[in-house]
């Protein structure tokens, strides 16, 4: 007889001191586990729901300023540094760590209009409606880990003034130039007290302009003739326009794209993009540039080395029917995407330095967070306090929003609602981890979708939301009723990404 | 090598081919060797492969249907995920599960069977032969027991209110009390502090000091009681055959069902989905979950009165007995049955690794499954005669048997019938009291919902599978009898023969065809019309009374 039992003796499986850890056993067989598929369902909706209880997303407020906030600029050097102006021409640094104002930059005697910060993070540009542009020394980081509120005040490195009030300014993200908006768009050197180029295109006022994070000289616009316009600052004349049929308040490029492309683990796809965006660059200049064989060439071998990257860059934009629609730069004819949300216009936009999401600020006193390739917004902020929001940014960090508003406050939000600030132990962060799974693999089924959607909102928007709802229903009828009496084909179905655009000049 | 040839070898020659001849052989024997280690190796692999299995939880997708993509992309992913989590399982079971599973084998002639308990006691190490044991509580009456899912603690109690908790590793009583009535069935809550006992006329609740600590009263006469230790619920059986269930966090009565089948005292949840198995005197088994008044299953098992019934913890094998004297095993998936085995049952108990204890009279006897489902004996124990064995259970993560009866309690050891090896997370029988807390909160906060108890758990979280194609539509049906006349028209016309060719008839014959072409589409229009003419009818019958007025009134008319 061959026999064995099983005989655990106590001292193998317990600890021997009280001071030692607990030993722990594993055994995988999913027969001990009975029902896992429905305790991890279970698991999923208490995660959904702990998000839920844990959504906290304002910080603070920040006060200081005596008049609504107009605009912003992060500083490229120090992260917890941002500037803002106001309508009332007074320009802070702020610390967002302390939330307190840093030191101040007087001069402007109108609003301050546009803000903006060269990539290195020294000099500041500013300028607003009293026709000036002004130069500004940033004080350096120890200045501002010193936490003390220091009532120095600094004097500008330079003022220009020049002929039109401004609208926006942008710095260049790698060089010396910045761009300003106003009557037309002026191309500055920071040891100019001229703009050394200039560009126009119509008569109207230009509102908003960004440069390429990616291409340090293309540059796109948005005027009040409601056109966006793309330059490059190599050729003479502006490269193309987009006339839409309504004004564009804002436009932000999303600073990852090229990365994407240009990604090593995407070999196959890398060549693919690649190929596709020589045509297009090829194409692109070969319609702009007509003046020669020479320019083409060159722009060719451009292709090779960085240049082509600017024709992989979206846009998305902010825009005065509630929506914002992404656009493609090679490819203008027709939207990407159409971001709805938002019951008022919609006045600044921001990207997240990871390029997955951006944030928008609206006339309707809230603030949305959108993914990059989605059309409706994952998030939205608001508080009783917080009026029309003028200008927003992600930090650099991408953890954080600020917001600036009519109320003359800044604003400071967590970027995701739910998350936990500070150090957290690995454990946790395990925890943390294992509860996004759960969440993902069990996100489309009603309960957690419901729960995970579900969003308080002011009573105000609620009601112009459904407001919204019932004119586009109504419109959207109409149309169907014009089309169903009117000869088939005379009335086709315009798509929501291409409804908007007029059409497209070169 | 023929003679001649042999003849002319030199003898250098010789030599060579001697070398030669040993270098094949020690070529040979490198190559057995290698071929071991291979055989071993490959032996290993599939061992693994085995082990996988198991941790693959089912089949993977099938991706070379899909045309999307992207979502192939991501399929794929997964699927190579949850290959290397399976990887590591298996070697992880392989190399690091520290205790062996036990065994009983026989040598030469002897059958394990034939093996006395006692024997089996001789022959294992101290501490497995501490574990059999006899109580002798003669007056007591028959005993019934429950373990904690852990294995560590064993509440008894005997049918005229003796009860007890005794800590099987150190065979010391936790509490020992006298209820002074009638104690049916006894059954632990998720740990061992907190039991149910079905008494005379209601059921108690008591903590570990026996202290009592509810009266269930709603649930009468109880019989059976069974905890459902992922959805917290006490369901219980009472004498007229009412099932309930009571959520025991906070006291709401989740149901409450008459099973209509009379007296039922015979009641097993299955352990893989949380479904509540009732065994009735007509020979019925019922399965229920809580959400549903009707019966999940209602299958006509025996044709006497159910004995006692058994779940694989597989979830896919039952065992039922009853008084007609047959043993059957169920597959759960087709709710067929597999085996049936002439043999008397008063219970039965599915161990953790999948033997079957039967107890008959004073008679017990162990089966085990000889692959295929096959199940045969494996070990036989009698206790004394005269005693009645009522219930036998077996032990989780240990190799023994408990048997209540008549006079009192014994364990036998079983080797090979306990899970060998415990997870520290799912069930620990070295459990501190911290851990034991600390899994108390995780178990509340997993707690499930009882609508998660339903016949196939693994369904949560899937897709529905599309539904079979709905009716054709009117417009379709109208396409397809074109299409039918249209090739009936195009048919070509059989041979010519004699008389058939004249012009007048092929036209009626061409007609005749047409029209039974058409025939299968009228007739089936015509029956939908009369169904729809009917169910007017039933509308205008079903109008409440005061709308019954509004009617157009056709009894008048006609």
């Amino acid at each position: 007889m061959k026999v064995k039992c099983i005989s655990r003796a106590e001292e193998d499986f317990t600890r021997e001191r009280s001071q030692d850890l607990q030993r722990v056993f594993h055994n995988f067989n999913p027969v001990l586990r009975p029902l896992e598929r429905a305790v991890e369902y279970q698991r999923a909706v208490n995660a959904v729901k702990l998000d839920k209880i844990f959504a906290r997303p304002f910080i603070g407020a920040m006060d200081g300023h005596i008049d609504a906030v107009s605009c912003m600029a992060k500083n490229p050097n120090h992260l917890k540094g941002i500037f803002s102006g106001s309508m009332d021409g007074d320009i802070r640094l702020w610390d967002l760590a302390s939330r307190r104002t840093i030191c101040q930059f007087p001069g402007h005697q109108g609003a301050v209009q546009g803000l903006s910060a060269s990539t290195d993070g020294r000099v500041l540009v500013s300028c607003g409606t009293d026709c000036t542009v002004r130069l500004w020394n940033v004080p350096d980081s120890s200045v501002m880990n010193m936490d003390e509120l220091s009532d120095g005040t600094t004097e500008p490195l330079a003022v220009y003034v020049w002929k039109n009030a401004f609208w926006a300014v942008d710095h260049q993200w790698d060089g010396d130039q910045f761009a300003t908006a106003g009557a037309q768009v002026d191309i500055w050197d920071h040891n100019r007290s001229e703009p050394i180029r200039s560009f126009e295109w119509g008569k109207d006022t230009v509102i908003s302009l960004r440069f390429n994070p990616g291409e340090p000289n293309i540059l796109a616009t948005s005027s009040s003739d409601r056109s966006i316009t793309l330059y490059d600052l190599r050729l003479s004349t502006p490269v193309r326009k987009l006339i839409m049929k309504t004004k564009t308040n804002a436009l932000c490029w999303n600073p990852m794209e090229p990365m994407n492309f240009t990604a090593p683990t995407l070999l196959i796809l890398n060549q693919f993009y690649t190929s596709q965006a020589t045509s297009h660059v090829i194409s692109v200049y070969c319609l702009v540039v007509s003046d020669g064989p020479l320019l083409f060439h060159c722009t060719v071998s451009q292709n090779y080395n960085h240049s082509h990257y600017f024709f992989l860059f979206k846009l998305a934009k902010a825009n005065e029917d509630c929506n914002c629609y992404s656009y493609d730069a090679r490819k203008l004819e027709e939207a990407k995407n159409v971001h709805k949300d938002h019951v008022s216009a919609v006045m600044d936009i921001d990207y997240s330095p990871t390029g997955r999401e951006f944030v928008t600020g609206s006339y309707d006193r809230t603030i949305r967070i959108f993914p990059y390739n989605g059309g409706h917004g994952r998030e939205i902020y608001h508080t009783k306090r917080m009026q029309r929001v003028f200008c927003v940014k992600f930090t650099c960090d991408a953890t954080y929003v600020v917001s600036g508003s009519d109320d003359t406050n800044l604003r400071l939000w967590k970027a995701k609602a739910s998350e936990q600030l500070g150090v957290i132990v690995s454990r946790e962060r395990k925890k943390h981890e294992y509860n996004e799974a759960l969440k993902k693999r069990y996100g489309n089924l009603p309960e957690i979708k419901r729960i995970n959607r579900h969003r308080h909102l002011p009573k105000a928007i609620h009601k112009a939301r459904s407001l919204r709802l019932t004119i586009t229903n109504a419109a959207k009828k109409k149309d169907d009723r014009r089309r169903a009496h009117s000869a088939p084909g005379s009335m086709p179905i315009q798509s929501q990404r291409k409804k908007r655009i007029i059409k497209e000049v070169e | 090598m023929s003679i001649s040839e042999e003849e002319e070898t030199k003898p250098q020659q010789v030599i060579r081919s001697i070398d030669k001849e040993m270098m094949d052989d020690l070529d040979a024997l490198y190559k057995r060797t290698d071929d071991l280690d291979l055989k071993h190796e490959l032996d290993l692999e599939h061992e693994l492969e085995l082990k996988q299995k198991k941790y693959q939880r089912g089949d993977g997708v099938k991706l070379e249907g899909l045309k999307d993509k992207k979502l192939r992309g991501q399929l794929a992913v997964r699927e190579e995920l949850i290959g290397q989590s399976a990887n590591v399982a298996a070697k992880a079971e392989k190399w690091l599960n520290s205790v062996n599973t036990g065994y009983l084998e026989a040598e030469g002639m002897e059958k394990t069977w034939n093996y006395k308990n006692q024997d089996i006691v001789r022959s294992v190490d101290m501490l497995s032969s501490k574990k059999a044991m006899d109580l002798v509580l003669p007056e007591l009456g028959p005993y019934t027991m429950d373990y904690t899912a852990n294995g560590r603690y064993m509440a008894m109690a005997g049918r005229k209110g003796h009860m007890a908790i005794i800590d099987t590793q150190t065979l010391k009583q936790i509490k020992e009390f006298q209820v002074r009535e009638t104690v049916r069935d006894v059954a632990f809550f998720h740990n061992e502090l907190y039991f149910a006992a079905a008494q005379k006329k209601y059921t108690y609740i008591y903590n570990n000091h026996g202290i009592e600590l509810h009266c269930l009263k709603e649930h009468g006469a109880v019989q059976k009681l069974q905890f459902l230790r992922n959805h917290f619920l006490l369901a219980t059986v009472n004498k007229f055959g009412q099932l309930r269930y009571q959520d025991v966090t906070t006291g709401f009565m989740v149901s409450n069902f008459r099973t209509g089948l009379g007296r039922c005292d015979v009641m097993q949840v299955n352990p893989f989905n949380a479904v509540v198995g009732l065994g009735h005197s007509c020979g019925k088994v019922t399965m229920w979950k809580p959400t549903s008044a009707v019966p999940l299953v209602k299958m006509q098992c025996h044709n006497g009165h159910i004995s006692a019934i058994a779940h694989h913890p597989g979830g896919n094998l039952m065992a039922t007995a009853a008084l007609d004297g047959k043993i059957k095993l169920w597959d759960l998936r087709k709710f067929e049955v597999l085996k049936t085995y002439f043999h008397h049952a008063n219970t039965l108990d599915f161990s953790q690794n999948g033997l079957l204890a039967i107890g008959n009279g004073s008679r017990v006897q162990i089966w085990k499954d000889n692959g295929d489902q096959y199940y045969g004996r494996y070990m036989t124990h009698d206790i004394a005669k005269g005693y009645q064995v009522g219930e036998a259970k077996f032990q989780p993560y240990e190799d023994v048997l408990c048997l209540g009866h008549t006079m009192g309690i014994s364990t036998i050891l079983v080797p090979g019938s306990g899970e060998a090896n415990f997870d520290t997370f799912v069930a620990n029988p070295f459990e501190t009291k911290k851990q034991r807390r600390e899994k108390e909160i995780k178990a509340l906060l997993d707690k499930l919902p009882p609508e998660t108890v339903m016949l196939n758990p693994t369904k949560i979280g899937t897709l529905k599978p599309a539904r079979k194609k709905e009716q054709p539509s009117q417009k379709e049906l109208e396409a397809e009898k074109e299409d039918a006349v249209v090739a009936v028209k195009l048919a070509p016309r059989k041979k010519k023969t004699k008389g058939r060719s004249k012009p007048s008839k092929i036209e009626s014959k061409k007609q005749e065809s047409i029209m039974k072409a058409k025939r299968p589409y009228l007739d089936q229009q015509m029956k939908e019309e009369e169904s729809r003419k009917k169910l007017r009818v039933t509308e205008e019958v079903q109008l409440p009374k005061a709308l019954a007025r509004f009617a157009r009134k056709k009894a008048a008319v006609s």
